[in-house]
């Protein structure tokens, strides 16, 4: 078992350092290796803009996949993703109220919109979570279905509150419902990661208990695991790990959904490989994704989560196909 | 502690929300070494009372106790290497493959940062042997039938080392066979491990080979003792409300058949 993980993960990390590598070379500007220490223009555009884009892209992209990986297991649904359950939408309207009643304050060095986003994730997860549960079974029906409500109602907000304090701001709505990876400098990267990283590790840390409970829970319960105590902590993880990464970067779909079912056909169904395995493919995706939605054009750029929504939105009804249980339903 | 009385469930009640009570006044205890079977019509409360034993409902009224202690004071981790579960039937979403599934029942054995070690692997494949299931250890758990995924779930229950089984309808998708083979396996445990095993079982055949033959109706333990004791006519025909039952002797087995 350690010698798979090792060997998988190990794999994805190259996968991880060429994507990279390929989200800093590409743009619509070249930048020219030998330049960037003699030109500050190059150099500018390299640091400024290039750079933090890519390090954006690899924060949003692993996790938003390690948390579509948990959410599949918790809910025993594959197709579980937290922009799929609504939990980004969720994320997006918290963050999209703050910003429209001028809560740019921080405290203690998080910003109130950080925690608004994390109220909004919150508040979605646990009323698809409710509906959906009928005593001891999560309908995975219902689950899907409660998501495209939520993800309906908060979109809605989004272009109410929009329109409501500025109307010609469709732009900003839009990087809101689809997402961007849009940023200047490293400094907002470094605030999300104070939150992420922890939270990452700390859903890692709980992937034994996710792969007993994405069998059966009453085996979890039986084999050991506080169920209750277990999908709180999950909830309550992924909504701050999401509502972080959506204030800055919008809610980019699909993600969540790809990366851990990529993960599970190269290596199989263990949480222990599937959850940092989508750490490292995520990141590698979304950038990868990002540098085709800076160079897809010939002029100007696509967001981003128009390009994972393009090649999402396919696998999410591949996936709908290939299990006839969940269409039955 | 009294040894001989290791597990002990006094006074169960329970009644889901909004409902009447569907398990009242039960009281039932395992020893080491000891077969129970529990047989009742369905809607007797079996599923529900077995359900309280592994833990999975709170009992609305009386005790469960492990060891003299009571139930809730146990660490959920300690409690699973005593006692084990089999359900009605498993379905899982996602392909585990059958090796996996039955190593996961090594989780209350391991260290919660560990890897499974080889020695855990060796139980696995062990486990997986005694449940009859061997043959099924390259497979993935979603492509088995109910009959097959039965079996791997009972070598998980059995990976888990536990000293009490508790078994709900085991034997109710598989064949006559393997049927067979299951009470085999738990009367082989048994002479071995000392394992306890409480089944609930719709097949009177097999309670033959356990010790104890505990009957419900309506929720309450109608009739208890060995299974000679209870597969009586009488008995019978008051647990299923059928004045057609009958229980006969063939050799040293009770054969039991209802006229149609």
């Amino acid at each position: 078992m350690k010698a798979r993980v090792v060997r998988a993960l190990a794999i994805l990390t190259l996968v991880l350092v060429v994507s990279v590598g390929v989200g800093l070379a590409v743009g619509s500007q070249r930048i020219d290796p030998a330049g960037l220490f003699a030109d500050s223009f190059s150099r500018t555009l390299f640091f400024r803009l290039r750079l933090p884009r890519v390090l954006l892209g690899l924060v949003i992209g692993s996790s938003l996949a390690v948390t579509g990986g948990a959410l599949q297991a918790l809910f025993r649904n594959p197709l579980a993703d937290p922009y799929v359950l609504g939990v980004s939408g969720g994320g997006a309207l918290g963050a999209s109220i703050a910003i429209a009643l001028g809560w740019s304050a921080r405290v203690a060095g998080v910003p109130l919109v950080f925690a608004a986003s994390f109220a909004g994730a919150m508040l979605a997860v646990s009323l698809v979570r409710t509906i959906a549960r009928t005593g001891a079974v999560v309908l995975p029906g219902a689950l899907l279905l409660s998501g495209v409500a939520v993800n309906l109602i908060a979109a809605a907000g989004v272009l109410t509150i929009e329109y409501l304090t500025d109307p010609s701001s469709a732009l900003r709505i839009l990087r809101w419902l689809t997402g961007s990876l849009d940023i200047v400098g490293l400094a907002p990267i470094g605030r999300m990661l104070w939150i992420l990283a922890p939270a990452w590790l700390a859903l890692l840390a709980l992937s034994r208990q996710l792969n007993l409970l994405a069998i059966d829970e009453d085996t979890a319960a039986t084999l050991g695991v506080n169920v209750r105590r277990c999908e709180a902590v999950v909830h309550t993880l992924c909504a701050l790990i999401v509502g972080v990464t959506v204030s800055a970067g919008g809610a980019i779909g699909f993600v969540g959904l790809i990366v851990p079912h990529a993960v599970r056909m190269m290596f199989g169904e263990d949480l222990r490989i599937v959850l940092p395995g989508s750490l490292l493919l995520g990141a590698a995706f979304l950038i990868l994704a990002d540098a085709l939605a800076r160079t897809v054009l010939p002029s100007g750029e696509l967001p981003v989560g128009a390009v994972t929504g393009l090649m999402g939105g396919p696998v999410f009804l591949w996936l709908l196909h290939r299990r006839q249980q969940f269409a039955a339903m | 502690m009294d040894e001989c009385r290791f597990f002990e469930a006094q006074h169960l009640g329970f009644a889901y929300p909004g409902g009447p009570l569907v398990v009242r006044d039960v009281s039932l205890t395992a020893a080491p070494g000891r077969m129970t079977a529990v047989i009742g019509s369905n809607g007797s409360g079996k599923s529900t009372l077995i359900r309280m034993l592994a833990g999975l409902l709170k009992p609305r009224s009386g005790k469960i106790l492990l060891g003299g202690i009571p139930f809730d004071a146990w660490e959920p981790r300690l409690r699973a290497r005593e006692i084990a579960y089999v359900p009605q039937s498993t379905t899982t979403v996602f392909p585990f493959e059958v090796t996996d599934l039955v190593l996961s029942g090594r989780t209350p054995h391991t260290q919660r940062f560990r890897f499974e070690s080889a020695h855990d692997r060796e139980k696995a494949l062990a486990a997986l042997d005694a449940a009859g299931a061997a043959h099924l250890a390259g497979r993935s758990f979603t492509s088995l039938s109910g009959g097959e995924r039965q079996m791997v779930i009972l070598a998980r229950a059995l990976a888990q080392e536990p000293r009490l089984l508790l078994l709900d309808e085991p034997s109710s998708s598989l064949d006559l066979k393997h049927r067979a083979a299951l009470i085999r396996t738990l009367v082989r445990l048994r002479k071995a491990t000392d394992l306890s095993t409480i089944m609930i079982t719709h097949d009177l055949q097999l309670t033959a080979a356990f010790d104890q033959v505990v009957a419900m109706r309506c929720g309450e333990t109608v009739a208890s003792g060995t299974p000679d004791e209870v597969l009586r006519d009488g008995v019978l025909r008051d647990i299923y409300s059928d004045p057609d039952v009958h229980a006969q002797r063939v050799g040293n087995q009770t054969l039991v058949w209802i006229n149609l």
